[in-house]
């Protein structure tokens, strides 16, 4: 009987029938197995199984958008966490903020996280799409993912505007004050836009209640639409477009 | 492209370039060419998901740590009896709060901010953006006219609104605009400012607006919106 191995263990595990019912394939040891990996996986599948060396460079993209997903990644985790502990009610809403900071496990370091990384997703989108113009990306075919680009950034604005209020304290209820009254003057729609917005005349009990819903479930859920067009739209493009590429004189006629 | 034909030599190679392995049926009305060099592919596993699970660290834990460090801010209990002096928006919308300033609400709150919308939408579609050669490329009279001319109508328009926040950086971006016309004594910067196409320009000045308008909001403005120094700033920003 020889002692016990690590490797051995793994090797039990992978070859077991019930791992074989949920991954299909081997170790990547081979580039059969390297490709299996990413087309019979979900999550992995929006890759190709092969990209082109030169986008891998960090100075093709900065990572730019996926830094700015990642954060998104981080805000429903740590949202998801906050929500558990959160009443949109006036004033509980605050008195839940004292809670998350003096009571909850972890709370203050979940908020905190909450926080930043929104301005982690603002400040990502607003330069990614800088990185996408300087570069020319916006080009044939992608357009329309350019669009799609500007509706994720509105959306994330929106999202980061709908979570400012959420702790109802001095600072959200007059930062949100101050830029609804800003909406009040867009000519005709300005006012019933306004009220539809807050339930009401003036930021209130209402409006936290409609930020809370639009924060936590209707832009979320439009956000992910819009991102999954987005990311879909790249793969169906030709993979992420770096710095304009050098077009005819690499070119030559055989 | 087409040259005369080259006298027929044997040549020992694996090159595709000079021996093509390759029968192909090529339309009368496009053209047959070949890249110089081929693009090297990699597997997407290991190459790529090894970065991105990298990215995604790098990104959390940052994150981790600076929810250690510092705390999100908390403020008394929201009174809508008590307004603070001055109430901001938050960050990226001092840009625009800071244009309320100067102009009356429904310029700052819904035309400019649609303006943009509007501008970054139609991007794509504008031919100026596809075909945009550098600067100066073209009829270099007829440019230098209209350069002048746009920037006089900013200068005119927003002077008349004493929003020096924009005047300045459109009159900076207009010079350098016209500093691009000559590459100067072959300095590299000087080069790559000849390069700039038009739409880049327009672009980096829009940035520039948008960031030096946010800076001043949320820095330099104080108790009735007035300026301050950030250090005498109460709250600090």
């Amino acid at each position: 009987m020889s002692t016990f191995q690590l490797a051995t263990l793994s090797t039990w595990i992978r070859s077991s029938a019930v791992w074989r019912s949920i991954v299909r394939h081997g170790v990547a040891d081979t580039n059969r197995n390297r490709s299996l990996i990413i087309f019979e996986n979900l999550f992995l599948h929006v890759h190709p199984v092969k990209v082109r060396e030169k986008t891998l460079k960090f100075s093709h993209t900065y990572w730019l958008g996926g830094i700015t997903m990642v954060a998104s990644f981080v805000l429903f985790a740590t949202g998801i966490l906050l929500m558990f502990y959160y009443h949109p009610s006036v004033p509980q809403a605050y008195q839940d903020m004292k809670e998350l900071k003096f009571v909850v496990d972890n709370g203050v370091f979940y908020r905190n996280m909450h926080r930043w990384a929104a301005h982690l997703m603002v400040l990502g989108a607003m330069l990614h799409m800088l990185r996408v113009f300087y570069h020319r990306a916006y080009r044939p075919p992608r357009q329309f993912n350019w669009v799609v680009g500007v509706i994720l950034l509105l959306i994330t604005l929106l999202l980061s505007y709908t979570g400012y209020l959420l702790p109802w304290d001095q600072l959200a209820f007059w930062g949100v004050s101050v830029g609804t009254n800003m909406a009040k003057e867009a000519p005709l729609i300005g006012k019933p836009l306004r009220f539809l917005l807050l339930g009401g005349n003036i930021v209130s009990e209402n409006a936290l209640l409609r930020f809370y819903v639009l924060h936590c479930v209707v832009l979320p859920v439009v956000l992910i639409l819009f991102l999954s067009v987005h990311i879909w739209r790249i793969r169906k493009d030709g993979g992420v477009q770096g710095p304009p590429e050098k077009d005819a004189s690499e070119e030559v006629e055989p | 492209m087409s040259q005369a034909p080259q006298p027929l030599t044997p040549v020992e190679s694996n090159d595709p370039i000079t021996v093509p392995k390759r029968v192909a049926m090529v339309r009368p009305d496009t053209r047959p060419t070949l890249r110089q060099s081929e693009e090297k592919w990699v597997m997407t596993f290991p190459h790529l998901i090894i970065r991105e699970v990298i990215m995604f660290m790098l990104v959390v834990i940052g994150l981790s740590v600076i929810a250690l460090l510092f705390n999100a801010p908390l403020e008394d209990l929201a009174n809508p009896l008590l307004t603070p002096n001055p109430s901001k928006a938050p960050w990226y919308f001092l840009g625009l709060q800071e244009l309320l300033h100067y102009f009356p609400p429904v310029v700052a709150g819904v035309v400019i901010p649609g303006l943009v919308v509007t501008a970054l939408v139609v991007i794509p579609y504008a031919r100026i953006n596809l075909v945009a050669g550098p600067l100066w490329s073209g009829d270099r009279k007829r440019l230098a006219t209209g350069i002048a001319a746009v920037t006089g109508v900013l200068v005119i328009l927003f002077s008349a609104f004493q929003c020096w926040a924009i005047v300045v950086p459109s009159v900076l971006v207009a010079a350098a605009m016209f500093v691009a016309r000559s590459e100067g004594k072959g300095k590299p910067f000087r080069r790559f400012l000849t390069l700039v196409t038009l739409p880049e320009w327009v672009m980096t000045w829009f940035v520039l607006v948008a960031a030096i308008l946010t800076i001043i909001g949320t820095f330099f403005r104080g108790p009735g919106w007035s300026l301050v120094w950030p250090w005498n700033m109460y709250p600090p920003a």
